[in-house]
């Protein structure tokens, strides 16, 4: 049995529905009365939760962005008080302030079924023994994956990330039937794996959940052709619960099965904020139906995909979102961290008083991200000692650690060696392929 | 006594040394000596010329990365120990040598030595001391 929730996951979609706006209706309701931020925001539309009367009102209510998660930092998009919150799980590594998002009792359950649903579809049963790569902490990967393993009944070897050698005997000796993890981070395990004369044709895996960075078919055939597995893709965002919003059957692997009875995806025009119909290339955005401590409205994902409605071989009725193609801002996943290039002009700029042409270049060395920051040097910087230079390199580089928890390598170059397009800078590199 | 130096930053890619010296070239400008420093990814040029303006104003034009640092060009003797009589007073005295480069004198049997000092007014009042011959920049550029 693949599907772990049938009446909910195979519903028509007119009953879908109507459940969908009920759940919109009352999580208005509770964050207008709760949540100050929305209230406000609301007002500013000049829309109460009332006006809310069909599923196409939502277009009226105004976004929420990143941005507005900040400014509310920590605790002020919670809709519930602090003792009814259990975990607290945040964002990593951007500067200033994370993100940080609550869950009760129940969001913890209804997370852990969502997880559960989506380890079925990606092929686990409650026979399996699951191999958890996934980082364990503040990010969500860990916990979310675990708490839906157990929800489902499999067993969970909470492995988390790192340690990779201890892994691959672990793999062997436990003998576990699933795996999951960032795809960069599994195929490095692969590569480890085969330096230390361990084959997973000789291993007992067959399906792979993957997910928390983008990746692509080719790495897709990639993973499976190393790994001798059936490789799925998960989608989430702890913005809006974590991993298990989105997942791709086993059966079909095209696309992943948003879990419509808890989320509304829309995808938007990123500059007008229009809708767009099913099918078309634009931003996604995700309301919450059911989150009691961490309710989110239409929050712009900044992730760029399209919707698929057409029916699934596997039987559930829930929209497809296609792999993220990209996003409408200029973030980097790097090795899980996520960085912009504004963040690396900020310290630039505040730490050295400049204002370079910098250009960030991300490649995959390895199977694992490597960023190199390559500055223009400009006579206010030069020095006819390299020492002097190379410890400039240096600095630059140590900043970067200290705020951004990301590893650069700094590559001085020379006055317009970085590419110009109309004018304009080219930011960012990205020669990962995936 | 100090003599005027440039230095110029440049990427590590085949023929890009060739292109600073066919601008100086091109801008009438005579190398009297250089010294060229690198890393894996970059190196430093560093040049006296006959015409220190000449030099700048046609490498800025073309967008390279051009610096003036102040080095001396002390005097010295063809013969065994002949450096020494010059670093040793400065070793005594404390004063380090960021780094140095040689040239014949083409007016004489000596070479001239040049050097960056991290305490440049120290290091020429000790090498005058002991009547070591600077150069003035004058006289290098015009060589």
């Amino acid at each position: 049995m693949s599907i772990y929730n049938m009446d909910f996951e195979t519903m028509p979609r007119e009953a879908l529905k109507a459940i969908q706006l009920t759940r919109l209706q009352a999580t208005l309701e509770r964050v207008y009365a709760n949540v100050p931020f929305y209230r406000n925001s609301f007002k500013k539309a000049k829309i109460t939760p009332g006006d809310i009367k069909s599923l196409d009102d939502i277009q009226r209510i105004p976004f929420t962005t990143k941005q507005d998660l900040r400014d509310n930092y920590p605790y002020d998009m919670f809709a519930v008080p602090m003792e009814n919150i259990v975990r607290i799980h945040a964002s990593s590594g951007t500067t200033g302030r994370p993100t940080v998002v609550g869950y009760t009792k129940r969001d913890i359950d209804t997370w852990a079924g969502l997880m559960a649903r989506s380890l079925a579809a990606g092929g686990a049963t409650r026979g399996d023994i699951l191999h958890n790569a996934y980082g364990y902490g503040l990010f969500t990967g860990g916990l979310g994956v675990h708490y839906g393993a157990e929800k489902l009944g499999a067993s969970v070897i909470p492995v988390s990330g790192g340690n990779t050698k201890r892994q691959i005997v672990i793999m062997r000796d436990f003998k576990p039937t699933i795996l999951t993890g960032t795809p960069s981070y599994i195929l490095h395990l692969a590569e480890i794996a085969e330096e230390m004369g361990v084959s997973f044709k000789d291993l007992s895996f067959k399906f792979g959940i993957f997910g928390a960075e983008p990746w692509s078919e080719k790495m897709r055939e990639e993973l499976e052709a190393k790994l001798n597995l059936k490789a799925v893709d998960i989608y989430g965002l702890s913005e809006v619960m974590g991993p298990g919003v989105a997942i791709e059957c086993h059966e079909a692997q095209k696309g992943l099965h948003i879990f419509e009875d808890h989320f509304i995806p829309e995808i938007i025009n990123p500059d007008t904020g229009e809708n767009l119909p099913y099918g078309e290339t634009g931003e996604l955005v995700f309301t919450s139906l059911t989150k009691e401590a961490f309710p989110i409205i239409r929050y712009r994902t900044r992730d760029i995909t399209s919707l698929n409605p057409e029916p699934c071989i596997c039987g559930r009725t829930h929209v497809r979102m296609n792999r993220v193609s990209g996003r409408t801002d200029d973030m980097l996943i790097i090795r899980g961290v996520n960085v912009f290039p504004s963040q690396i002009e900020s310290i630039l700029m505040k730490t050295h008083d400049i204002q370079p042409h910098y250009q960030l270049v991300v490649d995959r060395v390895d199977n694992l991200d490597t960023l190199t920051v390559r500055v223009e040097i400009r006579e206010e910087l030069f020095s006819d000692a390299i020492k002097n230079l190379q410890n400039l390199e240096l600095k630059i580089s140590k900043d970067i650690k200290e705020y951004l928890g990301v590893s650069a390598k700094i590559k001085l170059v020379e006055p317009k060696a970085i590419e110009r397009s109309q004018g304009k800078a080219v930011r960012v590199v990205d020669n990962r392929n995936i | 006594m100090r003599v005027e130096q440039i230095s110029i930053f440049l990427e590590n890619k085949a023929g890009r040394l060739a292109e600073v010296t066919a601008i100086l070239r091109d801008a009438g400008v005579n190398i009297r000596a250089l010294s060229l420093a690198d890393t894996t990814d970059f190196g430093v040029l560093r040049l006296i010329v006959n015409n220190n303006q000449a030099a700048k104003d046609a490498l800025k034009k073309e967008g390279f990365t051009v610096g003036t640092t102040d080095v001396i060009a002390a005097v010295v003797e063809d013969t065994p120990g002949g450096l020494n009589n010059i670093l040793d007073p400065l070793t005594i005295q404390g004063i380090n040598v960021e780094y140095m480069y040689a040239f014949a004198n083409p007016r004489g049997n000596n070479a001239i030595m040049i050097f960056r000092f991290d305490d440049l007014e120290r290091a020429i009042s000790i090498l005058n001391e002991k009547s070591i011959e600077i150069i003035k920049g004058e006289d290098v550029y015009n060589l």
